[in-house]
């Protein structure tokens, strides 16, 4: 089994191990030497922070490596509505083109659906080489069971060296699935990915405790490499109509009898913008006061054509519903504007929202920490800002 | 109805601070809680064996002061508890985690529903349940708001999407994986404070559950942490200054001038 200890005679008592610890499993003991305790997770963080060699961690081979160099080409999952391509997947073929070039290979685009050949030409038009697609009436609508079990089929078909989907409702759901089947690593909801120079594998990089931390993870003996991406993080690429690409028709078995059948689609959400896709994002807290103020925060977003979110505390209050919360409970969002009018800013709405390309702050009491983070920022009573925000541009944007 | 509820120890991140000099993360006495997510689940089960006259056990793969935390969840309603403790199970990634948790369930014998929180808050991954739901070959859904029917071999289920719900019909056994609107968690009781305190709460290791090691723990995890560093956000911070009628003309004028401004107002 993998061991780690502290080699005592080494051990000066820095405590840079203790720092360095992101779990926060090591302490120092009465005689001033590191000690690591039971929650460990091996991650072996700590040994480059010592400078003196104190500690020994002993790893031992992964189980069941694969053959690394028979896997080749980079895949991205392209999710559909109406067999129309979900911005997400053009997303993923920004990132993914970049990563394809690095490693020299070829970007493919798996696509399920009914009627496909219109959206096929779109992914190529914007970074696809390739565009894997798979037609059937069941398929129209994303399925657990289906969509699974047809990407593997592929992947056992082709060996794509990595996977990238996104990290929604439907990618957190299907990739892990995919993953534990064919039992290789999964990097959830990551917003940085790049090749190692030195020897090509994918570094993926993503928040961990509620955004506090970044974490940077590799999945160096398994393939393929897999990842969910975050919404909203990787940048599309300019469409052009004269790339060529190649679209390919599989054979693949179309699976029937499923267990899991999706009897109902409902859309609740009556907005035009939704939360997750929207570039501007307006959003109420406690500090709106009631619910019949929240119209402002509604009618702000009309005008900008933005989306309405709110803390957990105006949700919590039922000034409006659960699929409108910002943060770790709720949403993870990243606009180009997020306003946060009447909130506080805790740690945890932040989680939510702080990738957020400008964040403005309302809030009447300056010393809110939502103030940390935002570019701009108003001390004032929202009851009188908004309504002149509103009449601005109004005003402006006729 | 037997139901298994999969829980997880997690440090209470509303306490996380951070250490401006170093740049890491204080954890000095920051307390260990039940992943959030996961008191919905606990709450769901023991809402569901009420109405069946069922059983419902909690499951957790943590180090042994976890066994504690789980007396919580007898207190409102569990019956049974399983901690699967063993250092071979340490620094399990998710798919370490679901292989070793299925293995557990397959242990424990008889199940017809497990619940998942949707994500645990330390690593935010949300690949555990789906994940889980894999080893054990049964169907899963994600994001579950409601129950809608539940009876022998058949579960009708409402999962949250991005602009609303689909309904989802699956047979049993599945794995749901619960967001925080379906339920409201009740407080524990005073008679399931004092069955808490009589529980034992079951520690089996790799070797009593029959797990393979080499698909428990670091040895069993693909992905592997290099490197962890505090985000900076460093951030130009304006505030603006003035009469309410000047800050909103001063904000407005800011935001039409800035390079998103084209975007403004359009209809998407
Ligand atoms: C496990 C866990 C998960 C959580 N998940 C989430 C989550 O997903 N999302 C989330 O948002 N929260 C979450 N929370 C809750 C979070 O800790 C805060 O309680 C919540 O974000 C506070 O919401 P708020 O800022 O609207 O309210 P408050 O903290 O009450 O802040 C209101 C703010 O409005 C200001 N204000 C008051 N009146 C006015 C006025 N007239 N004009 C201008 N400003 C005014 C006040 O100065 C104050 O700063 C979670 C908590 C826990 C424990
Ligand atoms: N170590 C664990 N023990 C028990 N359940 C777990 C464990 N890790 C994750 N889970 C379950 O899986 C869900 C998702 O966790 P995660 O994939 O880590 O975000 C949690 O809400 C728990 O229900």
């Amino acid at each position: 089994m993998a061991s780690i200890k502290i080699i005592n005679d080494k051990c000066v008592g820095c405590r840079l191990c203790v720092s360095a610890c992101p779990f926060g499993a090591i302490e120092m003991n009465d005689d001033r030497k590191a000690v690591i305790l039971d929650n460990c997770t091996l991650c072996g963080i700590c040994v480059p922070s010592c400078n003196f060699n104190a500690i020994d961690f002993q790893k031992e081979e992964v189980s069941n490596a694969v053959d690394t160099t028979l896997y080749k080409g980079v895949w991205i999952f392209a999710e559909q509505k109406k067999d129309e391509p979900e911005s997400i997947a053009y997303e993923l073929l920004g990132v993914g083109r970049t990563l394809a070039d690095d490693r020299n290979t070829s970007l493919t685009a798996v696509l399920m659906g009914k009627s496909l050949d219109e959206a096929g030409k779109k992914l190529i038009s914007q970074g696809a080489d390739k565009v894997m697609i798979v037609e059937d009436d069941s398929l129209a609508h994303y399925n657990d069971e289906s969509y699974t079990d047809i990407f593997v089929q592929l992947i056992e078909q082709n060996k794509p060296e990595i996977i990238l989907i996104g990290a929604t409702t439907y990618g957190r759901s299907l990739a892990p699935r995919i993953a534990s089947r064919i039992n290789t690593g999964l990097t959830a909801d990551c917003t940085k990915l790049e090749i190692d120079p030195e020897d090509g594998k994918l570094l993926q990089t993503r928040p961990a405790f509620g955004g506090n931390l970044m974490a940077t993870i590799i999945c160096p003996n398994h393939r393929p490499q897999m990842a969910t991406v975050r919404h909203k993080v990787m940048k599309e690429m300019e469409p052009d109509e004269s790339r060529k690409g190649e679209i390919i028709k599989p054979e693949v078995n179309i699976p029937k009898d499923l267990k899991i059948n999706v009897k109902d689609v409902v859309a609740t959400i009556t907005e035009k913008v939704s939360l997750t896709e929207a570039d501007i994002i307006v959003s109420g807290g406690r500090g709106m006061g009631d619910p019949k103020n929240f119209i402002l925060i509604k009618e702000l977003a009309d005008i900008l054509g933005g989306a309405v979110g709110a803390s957990r505390a105006a949700v919590d209050a039922e000034w409006i519903e659960y699929n409108h919360q910002v943060g770790q409970t709720g949403q993870t969002v990243g606009p180009k504007v997020y306003f946060a009018c009447g909130i506080s800013g805790a740690i945890q709405h932040l989680a939510g929202m702080s990738s957020s390309d400008t964040i403005i702050a309302i809030n009447k009491n300056p010393e809110a920490p939502i103030f940390k983070v935002a570019k701009l920022g108003i001390v004032g009573d929202v009851m009188e800002i908004l309504p002149l925000l509103i009449k601005e541009f109004k005003t402006a944007l006729g | 109805m037997n139901i298994i509820v999969c829980v997880k120890q997690v440090p209470a991140t509303n306490e996380v601070k951070m250490n401006k000099e170093t740049n890491t993360i204080i954890r000095e006495g920051i307390e260990a809680i039940i992943n959030p997510f996961d008191t919905y689940a606990v709450e769901e089960g023991v809402r569901i064996k009420e109405k069946t006259e069922g059983k419902a056990t909690v499951l957790s793969m943590g180090i042994p002061s976890v066994a504690e935390l789980l007396k919580e969840t007898i207190a409102v309603g569990i019956d049974d508890a399983v901690l699967l403790s063993d250092r071979a199970f340490a620094g399990a990634d998710s798919l370490a985690t679901s292989y070793a948790l299925s293995m557990g369930i397959k242990h424990i014998g008889e199940y017809d529903l497990i619940i998942c929180g949707k994500q645990a808050i330390d690593g935010d991954t949300a690949q555990v349940g789906p994940g889980l739901a894999e080893k054990l070959g049964i169907p899963h859904t994600t994001y579950v708001r409601k129950i809608e029917e539940l009876r022998d071999g058949y579960i009708r289920c409402q999962r949250m999407t991005e602009d609303g719900y689909e309904v989802i019909e699956m047979p049993l056994p599945a794995v749901i994986t619960v967001v925080k609107e379906i339920n409201e968690p009740r407080l524990p009781s005073l008679k399931g404070k004092m069955r808490a305190k009589k529980t034992e709460v079951k520690v089996w290791t790799s070797d009593d559950i029959g797990a393979d090691k080499a698909f428990c723990g670091l040895k069993g995890s693909p992905t592997q942490v290099v490197k962890t560093f505090v985000p900076v956000h460093d951030i130009q911070n304006e505030m603006i200054e003035g009469e309410p009628a000047e800050q909103a003309a001063t904000l407005a004028k800011k935001l039409l001038s800035m390079q998103f401004a084209i975007s403004i107002g359009e209809e998407n």
